[in-house]
């Protein structure tokens, strides 16, 4: 038995409540008191309050949300807009949608205090297309939320109007970024914009736009509710509150758990409340720990807390908290492989280094797993990922938006990490997995 | 006479969406409509019909090339027409880490037809991540979600396809 640190719950606290995804469950769980209180502070306050608790955008990037939301000019004379980016996609990554499925007011209510905040009257939740049940019972929600007079005319009896809808996304992993996802909302193809200007300053429609992930809006509500202090001590000194993490692959018990900021990865996959470790005989090998675009980990990595500063000094990112697990008997030419795939089929084509170098990478992975590769393949490979992004990451590459970074930092992490992987391939000419290269619960059964 | 696209009752349902989502935009923005108009009206028909993007585009103010732009661009639009049952198997890292290239495999063989073939019953596809990592494998039947699936499960979900 392996205990973790136990963490104060409060995401996740009301989700097993009965009917907690309905106006009437919420409430009976004081949904809507927060909102209340927000009223009585002028906005300035409520943006001073979000910066005292240390929360961080859960998006990916972990920047400081009030930080985000103070760069909107208070002099522009334009309408200001709050999107919501629910667009979850990035592989490893399974969270957002269950806020959606268990408890929609929590991020409804989030959305109510910041656009009270930011003075923007108008919110679009951006729902990725494949979300069928989790934007059908959001959908329900923000209709019952106009029906009980919470939005519409009047924001739950004050005198702001605010309106909030739903557009869903039709399937690109490239309109979670959030230049992209803005192109996307005013019926256009996911083509990221050139930065700056950012979207605060010049976003939807040529207005301020705040694009926020919806861990982190349904993060609001309690943050008013018991302060931000107590958020803030709930979390590291640089990193507020607890956060969701979905940890995948070959442990005994994946799921979506809550952690704290101080959660370990080697808690997280082995403690009894979370993944209970891998079957007997197996060892870590590898874990992507922030999403598929987080350069990869080894076994000798796992003592890191799952907070936004801590991954740094391995040249990683706790991103979007996509824990993908990989054990000792997993090939890791194969999982980069299927990893480069996706950036190549997801890339929007707009820059040709990124356009053009995911799929090479993709096809010269191909070749040097089925044993057709050479030196000079590997050597390839790191070249194109370079052409792409450098390495170590320096911030952005060469394109315009971050998924080209997203496609050759795993190739240069993978092939830095697990370099002998890659030569037995080629030495052996062929895997050395052979049919057997995902590990212990790779089977179909 | 070409045959109508719409029945008079589709044609009802498609001016009150159109109607209802352009309240959703400021009104010099009507084509920001586009993504939830073409999924109205693929929704209509099951996919979409170039007269029908035609129609979409007039409604908003754009052009027929610009919805047929944005159709093309995004995978859930179908711009021909799909089998009666669309599957989508997500095979990216942490379903196949669960036995995804098997499930895929395995629907191949059940359904005898071969990933990215579109046919009149079936039109079986692999997919990319559908944010259901921790309940992998995972699959899609016309966009209806299904998850921590096994040999017995998938039986069950084709069962009800016949």
């Amino acid at each position: 038995m392996t205990h973790a640190a136990p963490v104060e719950k409060v995401m996740t606290k009301n989700w097993a409540n009965p009917g907690q995804n309905t106006l009437e469950g919420y409430q009976r769980s004081g949904g809507y008191t927060a909102l209340k209180t927000a009223l009585e502070w002028a906005p300035a306050k409520v943006i001073d309050e979000v910066k005292k608790s240390n929360l961080r955008g859960r998006g990916g990037a972990g920047f400081p949300t009030g930080l985000k939301w103070s760069f909107v000019p208070k002099d522009n004379p334009k309408p200001k807009y709050l999107a919501i980016n629910a667009d979850e996609s990035e592989p490893g990554t399974a969270k957002d949608r269950f806020i959606l499925e268990n408890d929609p007011h929590m991020l409804l209510e989030g959305i109510a205090i910041a656009c009270w905040a930011l003075g923007a009257h108008t919110c679009y939740i951006y729902a990725r297309g494949e979300f069928k049940y989790p934007s059908a019972v959001l959908d329900k929600a923000i209709a019952e939320a106009y029906a009980a007079g919470i939005f519409g005319k009047k924001l739950l009896g004050k005198d702001f109007e605010l309106n909030v809808y739903q557009v869903r996304g039709a399937g690109a992993y490239i309109c979670g970024e959030e230049t992209a996802l803005l192109e996307s909302l005013e019926g256009k193809k996911g083509w990221p914009r050139l930065k700056p200007p950012f979207p605060a300053v010049v976003g939807l429609f040529g207005c301020p736009t705040v694009v926020n992930n919806v861990e982190t809006i349904a993060s609001l509500p309690p943050i008013i509710n018991q302060g931000a202090e107590w958020f803030a001590k709930l979390g590291t000194e640089k990193s507020g509150g607890t956060r969701l993490v979905t940890l995948s692959g070959c442990v005994n018990r994946p799921g979506t758990y809550e952690v704290g900021m101080h959660t370990s990865l080697r808690d997280l996959i082995y403690a009894d409340e979370f993944g209970q470790g891998l079957p007997a005989g197996r060892m870590v090998k590898a874990v992507i720990p922030g999403g598929s675009s987080a350069p990869v980990l080894n076994a000798a990595e796992l003592d890191t807390k799952l907070e936004f500063e801590a991954f740094k000094p391995m040249q990683s990112m706790a991103g979007s908290g996509g824990v993908i697990v990989m054990d000792d008997t997993c090939c890791m030419v194969r999982c980069l492989w299927r990893v480069a795939r996706f950036y190549a089929e997801e890339s929007c084509g707009q820059c040709t280094p990124c356009r053009e170098g995911q799929p090479w990478m993709a096809r010269l992975l191909r070749k040097i797993e089925e044993g057709l590769g050479d030196m000079d393949d590997l050597k390839t490979l790191m070249n194109v990922a370079a052409s792409i992004a450098p390495w170590p990451p320096i911030g952005l590459g060469n394109t315009i938006c971050a998924l080209g970074d997203a496609g050759a930092l795993p190739v240069q992490s993978f092939v830095t990490k697990f370099k002998d992987d890659f030569v037995k391939h080629i030495e052996n000419k062929g895997c050395p997995h052979g049919d057997k290269p995902w590990g212990h619960f790779g089977d179909f059964v | 006479m070409p045959e109508p696209l719409f029945t008079p009752e589709e044609q009802l349902q498609f001016d009150r969406g159109i109607d209802e989502l352009l309240t959703h935009y400021p009104p010099d923005r009507k084509s920001a409509a586009m993504l939830p108009a073409l999924r109205h009206l693929q929704t209509l028909k099951g996919w979409l019909p170039p007269e029908g993007m035609a129609l979409v585009a007039q409604r908003l103010g754009t052009t027929k090339e610009r919805a047929y732009e944005v159709a093309t661009f995004y995978v859930m639009f179908h711009t021909e027409k799909p089998g009666r049952y669309v599957i989508d198997v997500c095979t990216n890292l942490s379903c196949a880490l669960r036995g995804a290239e098997g499930l895929l495999t395995y629907m191949e063989q059940k359904l005898g037809t071969h990933a990215g073939t579109n046919g009149d019953k079936y039109f079986l596809r692999e997919t990319e991540c559908l944010a259901s990592c921790g309940t992998a494998p995972c699959l899609q039947i016309n966009e209806d979600h299904h998850e921590n699936l096994n040999k017995a499960k998938v039986d069950a979900l084709l069962e009800k396809l016949k």
